[in-house]
This record gives structure tokens, C-alpha cells and sequence, in this order.
């Protein structure tokens, strides 16, 4: 039981990260509708830039800070300058930009910041704090869960409460009708690339520090548990993404545990997962349900 | 929701695939080829063949052996087109059906002593039926959550191999001797001879790709990636047509496989990221060539290659910038030709000799 008890929560502190990343995503896809396959390593580059900046003694917060910053503007320029040309043109070949800038990104990050592993500070205290029945929880474990709901909290009134959210919603559904309304597209998009690095930039800063080394393949098995978790809630749902990367980390570590047929192999349970969901779900376990017409 | 870009991608069909004599016996589908197309079209291919033909005489060993990984990454990537650019579903996962392509020659070369000309049907029947129990699932799922499944798979394959593949010292490598793979015609090399093999049943494949685009399969195809809903009203078998475009479209990439062994000598699961990489290899060389063309898979194909290398030999001593160069040029030939290549080259054909352009030119999607 205190193992089962012990697997659950190294799951959840799993999960956790999963869902950071998968917010990243579900949030690029709501406001602009482009798979992002670019986006860990965004994050990566994003949190090189956090640990550079560590190394210069400020505070581990005020670098990730300034880290968000400056992937805010880089995702907003990326958007302008790669993606925007693309309109009007197949949805393949923003694909095809986003798995460019995928090596791009990995090659830079190695030619910049070199390719020895590299250790972040956390921005969490050390050690941990006692939980039912003898098992102990890192108090980084809390620590991650607060920064996701706080995230998640002001991602949804974000979208759903502002006069913004509700343009840069109607841009990702319909973005003729929305400049029929007088709203400016092209912002919303830039504005929707912009925040998703931010908090790309973030989750791969916290991913980072929670890890024990930063190399540059830190985020590329973590992308695919978090494209897991937002195919699991369904691409379209920010609470789903951050259930769904919980359920997704659980599972997983339960896995590793009990399952001994799938050892070495773990990675089946999120892709097997992606799949029960989507013919079962084909909307995810939070996505809705849409009319498609001819 | 999600289906809203992918479901909305509605291009006609490509112009311009379809020979012009099909238009004497009825009205034919496609629009009519103007001329300056049709004389092009026999001129570059009168001069790509004879190239094709001629070069493994003329140039080094090395060489025929990057030729040789054009054309096998060039089948692949028809199979992509098949399903991707005709069949409109996206798969990031034709580097597992590669792979499986790939070790299952390896596999019966070496433990069981089969001729490597033996194993390539056996590849394509096995990744056949493979892409048939993938492409089931598939139906459910659409666009962008279809790409993710079959990402899953190109992550998977690798981790498969290492469980699974008992290699030299327990790594999932499997090297054949050289000696399974000599030449059966006196008087050419070995090298001479994969890079003939290759190119046989790439024009083989290709021919067969032409035929099946062309006819009613591909119509319906076709039909399917443009509107799904009509084409059904107007009796398109949907999961048939789809299905069977993934089986069709796995085992292009299974043969492929089977002759990367023979070019590359070896199979290797070593690397988790690989297959997943050959994912993206088909999917640029489909792209840069020309998405829904015949020739593009070929001539995308043939630039990756000569790209690659160039990027690598550009900057000695500096091998990580080589993948920063490699995208970067991906992204830039995106920007200047997003039709790719062949598609660029026949829209500035139209251009030039044709009046009557609107016909033949897509519009672009809504």
C-alpha cells in the first residue's frame, strides 16, 4: 500500500510536468490551431536561457521571469515572421516549418550553451513533507502543482473572462468571420504564439530544474507524454490538459512498477492511451463535440 | 474542432496527372494538360531517365551509394504521398513502418540465411498488413490527432527493437555481410548493382502509383481528402478507401526499408529518435517536392540527400550545425516554393504558355 501509495505521488510529480507542457500545447492549438511540434525544444531553448541567466547569481525566479519574457516576444516574432506567411497555404507545410525549427532549435541549443549536461537550481525549497500513512511528498512536487493551478487559473480567465480571450477564441474557430467583426487576426495569432512560449518557456524552466541534468534531449520524450495528455483532454480543454498530464504521469509510474512486460517499453502506455482515447473519444475526455457539414 | 484546418484543406485535384487521351473517351475528371506541360513533361522525363540510367557509370562508389539512399528514401515518401498528399491523412509514423521494412530483411538475412532479394515481399506483405491494423484505428481519428498516433508509433519502434532484436552485444544492430549483397550481373559493381535494383523497383512503384492515382481508386481517394462527407454521399467506400490507402502507403515505406539495408548495410534500432527522423525525411522529401505529384517524391528525395550532405561537409569540425542548416534550408525551401518544387515548375510552365490559366491553377483554401 505505502508503495502503491509512494508510485502514485512520483507519478503525480510526473504528471505534473506532463501537464505543464501539454498546457503549452493546448493553448497554441485553442488560439491558433497549428500543432506546435516545435514547442519542446522552444521550451529547452527557453530554459537554457533560465539556467544562463542563473549563472549569473539572479534569483532563479527572476530568470525564469525574464526567460518567459523573452520567449513571449520570440514566439510572436516566430509567428510573424515563419508561420504567417503560410496562410492561405496547406497546413502541411507549417508542419513542416515547426519540425525545421524542431532541429533548428536542438542544433542551437547545443552550439550555444555546448552539450555538457548542465544542472538548474529549483525555485522550490528542498526536501519533502510527510503524507498519509508514511509516504513523504517533495515539497518541489507541491511546489509544481501550485505554479500549475495558479497557471491554469489565469490561462482560463484569460480565455473565457476577457474581452482578449473571447477575440482570440473567436479567431482560432473562425478567423474570416472574426475580421468580419472588425477584430485583428494577425494580432490574435501573434498574441497566441507570444503567450505559449511564455508558458512553454516556463514549464521547460520548471522541467529543468526538476530533472537532474539539462541536456538537449531533456524535453523530447517529455513532449511526447504531453502531446499524450492533451490528445487525453482533448486538445481544446486547459483543465483537461492538466487532468490528463496527472492521469498520464500516474499511470506511467504505475507502470514502471507492476507491469514488467513493458519494460524498457513504458512509452507504450502513453501511446496506447492516445489511442484508446481517440477511438473511443475522438474528441479527447474534455474536448467538445463539433457538426461538421459539407 | 480539431478537424477544422485539416478537414478545411479542400484543394482540388491536382492538375494536370492525368495523360490527355483519357478525354476522348468522355469527359475526363481532370483538367485538360496544356500543352506547354505535356512537352515538358516528356522532355524532362526523356532527360531524367537517361540521367538516372547513366549516373552509376559515371560516378564514384560514395556517390551511387547517396544516389541509392534517394531513391529508397524517395519510395518511401511516394507511399506518404499516396496517403498523405492523395489520401489526405497525415502520418508521422512511416519511419516505424521503415523500420519494420528494415530489420525484417535484416533479421532474415541473418539468422535465417534468406537471399535479400527473397525478403522484399515478405517486407511489403508484413508492413502491408501492418499499416491495414494501424489505418483501422485511424479512421476514427483525423488530421492533426492522426499525426500524433502515428508519431507515437515512429517513438515506439526503436524501444521495440532494443526489447526484441538480439544484435552483436546485445544492441539491436543488425549488420549483414557484404557478400549477401553482390551483384547477380557480371560486369557491374555492387554499388552499381543496389543503386539498379533500387532504381528498378522505385520505377516500378512509381509507375504503379501513377496507375492507381489516375484510375477510379485514386478519384476516390482524392475524393475523400477533399470532402469526406460528399464523397460518401456519392457512394466512395470511406474506411475501404482509407484503410486501404494506409496498407498501400505502409508498404511502399516497408520496401524502402528492405533496400536501405541493402544500401546502408545495416539495420539499427540503436538510436531512439531515428525512425522518428525518417518520419520527417519522407515527409520533407514529399514537401519540398511536391505534395500530390508523381515526380515530386523522387526529385524531394534527391535534394534532402544533396542537402544533407552538403550541410555536412559545409562546416567540418562543426557537425551540430549541420541539423540547424538542415532546417533552416527546409524552412526556406517552404517559403519559396510552397508547392514544392514540381509544383512550382509547373506553375511557371502554365504560366508561360497558357491563357486559359484559372482551369488549371489551384486556388488557394479558404
Amino acid at each position: 500500500m505505502q508503495l502503491f501509495l509512494s508510485q502514485v505521488i512520483n507519478g503525480v510529480g510526473n504528471g505534473v510536468v506532463f501537464a505543464t507542457v501539454a498546457l503549452a500545447l493546448v493553448l497554441i492549438f485553442r488560439t491558433t490551431r497549428v500543432l506546435n511540434f516545435a514547442q519542446g525544444e522552444m521550451a529547452l531553448f527557453s530554459a537554457y536561457i533560465s539556467w544562463k541567466l542563473t549563472t549569473f547569481d539572479l534569483p532563479v525566479w527572476v530568470a525564469i521571469g525574464i526567460s518567459m519574457a523573452i520567449a513571449f516576444v520570440a514566439g510572436a516574432v516566430i509567428e510573424r515572421t515563419l508561420i504567417r506567411p503560410m496562410e492561405g497555404h496547406s497546413p502541411l507545410n507549417v508542419v513542416i516549418i515547426t519540425l525545421g525549427l524542431f532541429l533548428g532549435l536542438n542544433a542551437l541549443v547545443q552550439l550555444i550553451f555546448g552539450t555538457d549536461p548542465q544542472s538548474m537550481p529549483s525555485p522550490f525549497p528542498k526536501g519533502s513533507v510527510s503524507f498519509i500513512a508514511d509516504t513523504r511528498v517533495q515539497k518541489v512536487t507541491i511546489g509544481l502543482m501550485v505554479v500549475l493551478l495558479v497557471e491554469c487559473a489565469a490561462l482560463w480567465l484569460l480565455l473565457n473572462r476577457t474581452t482578449l480571450g473571447l477575440k482570440l477564441r473567436a479567431v482560432a474557430s473562425n478567423p474570416d468571420s472574426a475580421r468580419l467583426h472588425g477584430i485583428r487576426a494577425g494580432s490574435m495569432l501573434m498574441f497566441g504564439w507570444a503567450i505559449s512560449a511564455a508558458i512553454g518557456a516556463l514549464a521547460g524552466s520548471l522541467v529543468a530544474s526538476e530533472r537532474a541534468a539539462l541536456d538537449a534531449s531533456l524535453m523530447q520524450v517529455v513532449l511526447v507524454y504531453a502531446l499524450a495528455a492533451a490528445a487525453l483532454g482533448g486538445f481544446d480543454s486547459i483543465w483537461g490538459a492538466v487532468v490528463s498530464g496527472l492521469v498520464v504521469g500516474v499511470a506511467d509510474a504505475l507502470t514502471i512498477q507492476y507491469v514488467d512486460a513493458l519494460d524498457g517499453i513504458e512509452v507504450v502506455l502513453p501511446l496506447g492511451l492516445i489511442l484508446v482515447v481517440l477511438v473511443v473519444m475522438p474528441n479527447g475526455l474534455f474536448g467538445k463535440r463539433t457538426v461538421e457539414r459539407v | 474542432m480539431a478537424s477544422d484546418r485539416s478537414g478545411a484543406a479542400v484543394e482540388p485535384a491536382v492538375a494536370g496527372e492525368a495523360p490527355a487521351t483519357v478525354a476522348r473517351v468522355r469527359p475526363s475528371p481532370w483538367p485538360e494538360v496544356p500543352r506547354p506541360v505535356r512537352v515538358a513533361r516528356i522532355v524532362i522525363g526523356v532527360v531524367l531517365a537517361v540521367a538516372a540510367l547513366y549516373a552509376p557509370l559515371y560516378f564514384e562508389p560514395d556517390v551511387n551509394r547517396l544516389l541509392s539512399q534517394a531513391i529508397y528514401i524517395a519510395i518511401a515518401a511516394m507511399g506518404l504521398n499516396l496517403l498523405t498528399g492523395f489520401n489526405g491523412q497525415v502520418s508521422i509514423g512511416h519511419g516505424a513502418f521503415f523500420g519494420v521494412g528494415a530489420f525484417t530483411s535484416a533479421i532474415l538475412i541473418v539468422d535465417h540465411g534468406w537471399t535479400f532479394e527473397a525478403t522484399i515481399p515478405v517486407s511489403a506483405a508484413l508492413t502491408g498488413v501492418l499499416g491495414l491494423l494501424v489505418g483501422i484505428p485511424a479512421l476514427r481519428v483525423r488530421g492533426l490527432y492522426l499525426a500524433l498516433v502515428t508519431l507515437g508509433l515512429a517513438v515506439l519502434f526503436p524501444r521495440i527493437t532494443q526489447k526484441y532484436v538480439d544484435g552483436t552485444g546485445g544492441v539491436p544492430l543488425l549488420r549483414p555481410s557484404r557478400r549477401e549483397f553482390a551483384s547477380l550481373i557480371e560486369g557491374l559493381d555492387d554499388d552499381q548493382w543496389a543503386y539498379y535494383l533500387c532504381l528498378a523497383i522505385m520505377a516500378l512503384l512509381f509507375v504503379l502509383a501513377w496507375n492507381l492515382v489516375r484510375g477510379r481508386v485514386g478519384r476516390a481517394m482524392i475524393a475523400v481528402r477533399d470532402q469526406e462527407l460528399a464523397a460518401t454521399t456519392v457512394g466512395v467506400n470511406l474506411a475501404a478507401t482509407k484503410v486501404g490507402t494506409f496498407a498501400v502507403s505502409a508498404a511502399y515505406a516497408g520496401v524502402a526499408g528492405s533496400l536501405s539495408v541493402m544500401v546502408d548495410k545495416l539495420a539499427d534500432g540503436t538510436n531512439p529518435i531515428l525512425y522518428f527522423q525518417r518520419s520527417i525525411e519522407f515527409l520533407v522529401a514529399m514537401v519540398i517536392g511536391g505534395t500530390a505529384t508523381i515526380l515530386g517524391p523522387a526529385v524531394g528525395a534527391l535534394v534532402l540527400v544533396l542537402l544533407r550532405r552538403n550541410t555536412q561537409d559545409l562546416i567540418e569540425g562543426k557537425e551540430i550545425l549541420a541539423p540547424a542548416l538542415f532546417g533552416a534550408a527546409l524552412i526556406v525551401i517552404v517559403f519559396v516554393l510552397p508547392e514544392g518544387l514540381v509544383g512550382g515548375v509547373r506553375r511557371l510552365l502554365l504560366r508561360l504558355g497558357q491563357r486559359t490559366s484559372a482551369r488549371g491553377r489551384a486556388p488557394t483554401a479558404p
